[in-house]
This record gives C-alpha cells, sequence and structure tokens, in this order.
C-alpha cells in the first residue's frame, strides 16, 4: 500500500507559485518526517496529500487511484491546532464520533476519560483535545496518517505522552504516518525516515 | 554577577470570573502564588505546559487582561509599582510586547505599516525584515497573506525596532525553522546583552536552554523551579523539581519518557503542591502547599527536593 504524491506543482496566485513539482510516497508501515523552513510549503502539501486541496497539476494516488471523492478517506490529516480543527458547539462526544464509533477499549488506548465526552471543546486542555483529533481519524478505514506539527503546541510531557500512545497503534496496525514537523530531534525519535522539503523540490 | 531588577513579581494571583452554566459564576485560579524576577541584561525563559499560566502572566505584566480578571499581589518595574497608569505609559514604549498569535495584529493594514508604528520609521522597518529574511513586497501585505512563520517574524519586528528596556516576548518562534528561529533569538540575545530584560515565554525547552541565562518552570499557574539555563543541560540530577525532571525526561533527545497524568483544570485545583497527585516522591506533607525555597543556586517549590 502506497500513498504518492507525483510532480505536484500549486500556488493560490499564478504568479507564486508555492510548490514547484514535489515528489513523495510514503508506504504502508513507513514513518516519514518532513522537515523544512516555515512558508516553505509543508502545510499546503500536507492538504494536498490528504485530499483538502487541490494541485493544481500534478497527482496524488493511493495505491495508484485517486483519492476518493466523498465517504471516509483512507489518508486522514491532524492539525497542529486542535481547537480550530473541532466544531466549538458540538460536546466531544459528538465530535469524536463524526467518522466512525470507537470502543471503550480504544478511548482507553489513546487516553480518553469517560467524563470528557460530555465537555465541551473549551473544558478541555490543547492535549486533551488533540487525543479526540487523533481518536477521530483513526477509524478502521484509515491507512494513511498525516500529522502536521501534530504536538508542536504541547509541552515536553504530553508531547510523548501523545506520540508514544499514536505509534502504539500506529504500529499495530501497519499504517502509514507522514510527520511534519520543525523538530529534528523529534523526527529523528520517531521516524524510519526523515526528508527535508528542499530536497523534494530538487528531484524535479 | 549582579544586576538590577528591571521586573520583580511577587506572589501574583490572577483569577478569572466566569459565567458557568446559566447565571451561576465561576473563579478560575490560571495563577497562583507566583514570584519571578527578570534581572537588566538577562534572558529569563518561562517554561511550562499549555494553561500553566504564561500568557496571563505576560497580559497582567502588561496590563492587558479582560475585564473579569482579578489580580493579587505585586508587581514593580525597576523598582515603581505597576499600576495601571504606568502600565499604560510604558508599553509599546519601555515595555515592548511580541504577541503570540497574529490575530493580535491589524487585518485591515498592510504589516509594515504595522510594524513602523507609531514611532518607528521606514529604514528601521526595512532593515529589520532584512534581517529577518522578509522579503520587500512583505511590507504591502495584509495579515492574511502571511504564513505562520512570516506573521511571527513580524510580530517580532514590531517589537525589536523600539526601544524598549523590557521585552516580553510570548512563543516568539514556534512556526519559525530552525535557522529564522536562531536569528530571532540571536538578535533578542544580542539586546540582553546590551542591557535589555527579557521574559522569554516558551514551551521549546531547546531554545530556552541554548539563549537564555535562567529558566523558571511552570506548572498549573505557579513557579515550581527557578534553575540556571546550564542545570538542564547538565541533566536530570541538577534539576531540582520532580517536574521539572520528567520534563527533562520527555525531550525527544532524552529518552522521549512521558509520566502519566495531566496538569490540574484551573477551575478544580488539587489542595496543597499541585503536582503531587502525579509526583512520584509525594508524602502526607504535600497536602499543604510548599513554598519556594532556595536550593543550590535555584529555587525550588517542593517539600522533598534534595
Amino acid at each position: 500500500m502506497q500513498l504518492e504524491a507525483k510532480d505536484i506543482s500549486f500556488g493560490y496566485t499564478k504568479k507564486n507559485p508555492i510548490l514547484n513539482h514535489v515528489n513523495l510516497s510514503v508506504k504502508a508501515g513507513e514513518r516519514v518526517g518532513l522537515i523544512g523552513p516555515s512558508g516553505c510549503g509543508k502545510s499546503t502539501l500536507a492538504k494536498i496529500m490528504s485530499g483538502y486541496l487541490k494541485p493544481s497539476s500534478g497527482s496524488v494516488l493511493y495505491n495508484g487511484n485517486p483519492l476518493p471523492n466523498k465517504g471516509y478517506s483512507p489518508v486522514q490529516l491532524i492539525y497542529q491546532h486542535p481547537e480550530k480543527a473541532i466544531n466549538p458547539r458540538w460536546k466531544m462526544h459528538r465530535t469524536l464520533t463524526e467518522g466512525w464509533v470507537p470502543d471503550e477499549t480504544f478511548l482507553k488506548e489513546i487516553g480518553i476519560e469517560k467524563e470528557w465526552l460530555t465537555r465541551y471543546p473549551k473544558e478541555l486542555s490543547g492535549g486533551e483535545l488533540q487525543r479526540f483529533c487523533i481518536a477521530r481519524a483513526l477509524g478502521p478505514q484509515t491507512k494513511f496518517i498525516i500529522a502536521d506539527e501534530m504536538t508542536t503546541m504541547l509541552d515536553m510531557i504530553t508531547q510523548a505522552q501523545i506520540w508514544h500512545l499514536m505509534l502504539n497503534i500506529i504500529e499495530k496496525r501497519e499504517l502509514g504516518l507522514l510527520v511534519v514537523t520543525h523538530s529534528l530531534a523529534l523526527a529523528e525519535r520517531i521516524c524510519t525516515r526523515v526528508v527535508r522539503f528542499e530536497d523534494l523540490m530538487a528531484d524535479v | 554577577m549582579s544586576r538590577d531588577n528591571i521586573l520583580d513579581v511577587r506572589n501574583l494571583s490572577v483569577s478569572f470570573l466566569m459565567y458557568d452554566r446559566g447565571l451561576e459564576q465561576k473563579e478560575f485560579n490560571v495563577i497562583n502564588n507566583l514570584s519571578v524576577s527578570v534581572k537588566e541584561g538577562e534572558i529569563l525563559a518561562i517554561v511550562g505546559s499549555s494553561g500553566s499560566g504564561k500568557s496571563v502572566l505576560a497580559h497582567a505584566i502588561l496590563g492587558i487582561l479582560p475585564k473579569n480578571a482579578r489580580l493579587q499581589g505585586e508587581m514593580t518595574y525597576r523598582g515603581n509599582k505597576l499600576t495601571e497608569e504606568v502600565q499604560e505609559k510604558l508599553r509599546g514604549k519601555e515595555i515592548a510586547f511580541v504577541p503570540q498569535s497574529v490575530t493580535y495584529l491589524d487585518p485591515l493594514m498592510q504589516v509594515g505599516k504595522q510594524v513602523i508604528g507609531t514611532r518607528g520609521s521606514k529604514d528601521k522597518q526595512e532593515a529589520v525584515f532584512n534581517k529577518y529574511g522578509l522579503r520587500d513586497s512583505v511590507e504591502k501585505m495584509y495579515p492574511f497573506q502571511l504564513s505562520g512563520g512570516m506573521a511571527r517574524r513580524v510580530l517580532l519586528s514590531t517589537a525589536v525596532i523600539s526601544d524598549a528596556k523590557l521585552i516580553i516576548a510570548d512563543e516568539p518562534t514556534p512556526g519559525l525553522s530552525p535557522k529564522i528561529a536562531q536569528t530571532a533569538m540571536g538578535h533578542l540575545r544580542s539586546l540582553a546583552d546590551e542591557g535589555c530584560g527579557i521574559m522569554l515565554i516558551s514551551h521549546d525547552l531547546d531554545l530556552a536552554l541554548t539563549y537564555a541565562d535562567r529558566i523558571a518552570v511552570f506548572y498549573a499557574g505557579t513557579t515550581v523551579e527557578i534553575a540556571n539555563a546550564k542545570d538542564f543541560g547538565i541533566g536530570e540530577d541538577t534539576l531540582r523539581h520532580p517536574y521539572s525532571k520528567a520534563l527533562w525526561r520527555a525531550m525527544p533527545q532524552n529518552g522521549f519518557q512521558p509520566i502519566e497524568g495531566s496538569q490540574p483544570y484551573a477551575g478544580n485545583l488539587p489542595k496543597g503542591c499541585l503536582f503531587a497527585p502525579r509526583c512520584p516522591i509525594r508524602t502526607r506533607d504535600c497536602e499543604q502547599s510548599p513554598i519556594m525555597r532556595p536550593l543550590r543556586g535555584g529555587e525550588v517549590c517542593c517539600f522533598h527536593a534534595t
């Protein structure tokens, strides 16, 4: 199984391209770290590879086919700011079950306490909310996870907690993982392969 | 090195009165009995988890807390009490602020003009943009056109072109690549070397360790330890508080081992030591509140630290 970005170019305006012929592929069971300077287009690439943005040229292939246009996507994106990825007017159980319904063992595994389910997002911390975003993205149909600075806003301890939970599940299900991060130390700790964004552009 | 304190915060507590459900009001103690000081010519880094009250402290010093906040304790700037009038007079001039998020910029004004503000000049703005690697075209952009990292550099520019004596930088570097983060921090460092006091609020421990002189570790709205930056470099054994030790162990380069649990919620704090529920060395004594005490050249807020 493989997720592939093939010869992707993208720009919000024609004059100002952000991505120029980018190639990147992630295989199942592989954990790829993507590091690069700010504003270089890492997040844009993450959005394209998860199907939230359409590239102006090039294609994203999942097992050789384009990503499905509707239904549950096998490629799930986890954002940097959980509070922006959650409806503030919904109680947490509604957010959690948006895509699939996790059972109690799963919630235990990911460290979600039962009493959090009846709370609103503003009543939980960033680390707690991020667990919901991760749980929401880990449905049975998920094959690839793209984590865009998933733990950057969290403190070291919560960061380590969340990665341990996440890696556990990823390993068990042999999912593919793309980690977008600034921290080389983090990428080296969790990934099987680290690529620099500059190098992606270079191999045109 | 004996230098004067430029900023002194003594026993500060901040709470917010909020509506809970319907007309019920509830008080959230966000900062509890916190003391910290910044000396001339030093960078004091404040590290701690999100929700530990770091930003609230910055806002309290600047006097820009919302109306429902209640303050107790004392803050002095160069020996003068920071009252509302003093804060209003000093902020943006002697005390500069690097806010945490792009939402602090005016969305309808070009960023170049915002950086110049009321006291800067075009030359200064161009020089600082150049230093941070922002292209000339950026000055004509509006905040929504900036990437996260560019916005951060613009925010930083607004503070460093003033001739402030005290800079409070609230998370100035997340979203920046290491190279630009280092440039920015190097710039703050040279401002400090020229005599400026800098309070650097960050959860990026690595960065704080490289550039700061002292580190204040926050947990649940209070300082649990004040250490020399060197102590973190040496390792777990030179640190004093069990939370600081846990923080050190959780760094990706030091084992990546987390401890269980999470920081208590501001509306529901435990009695006594706030870290006790997660602490490996807690005893019955910890049901009392510990106070800050000097220890091995730093300060710690724990009964059992040795």
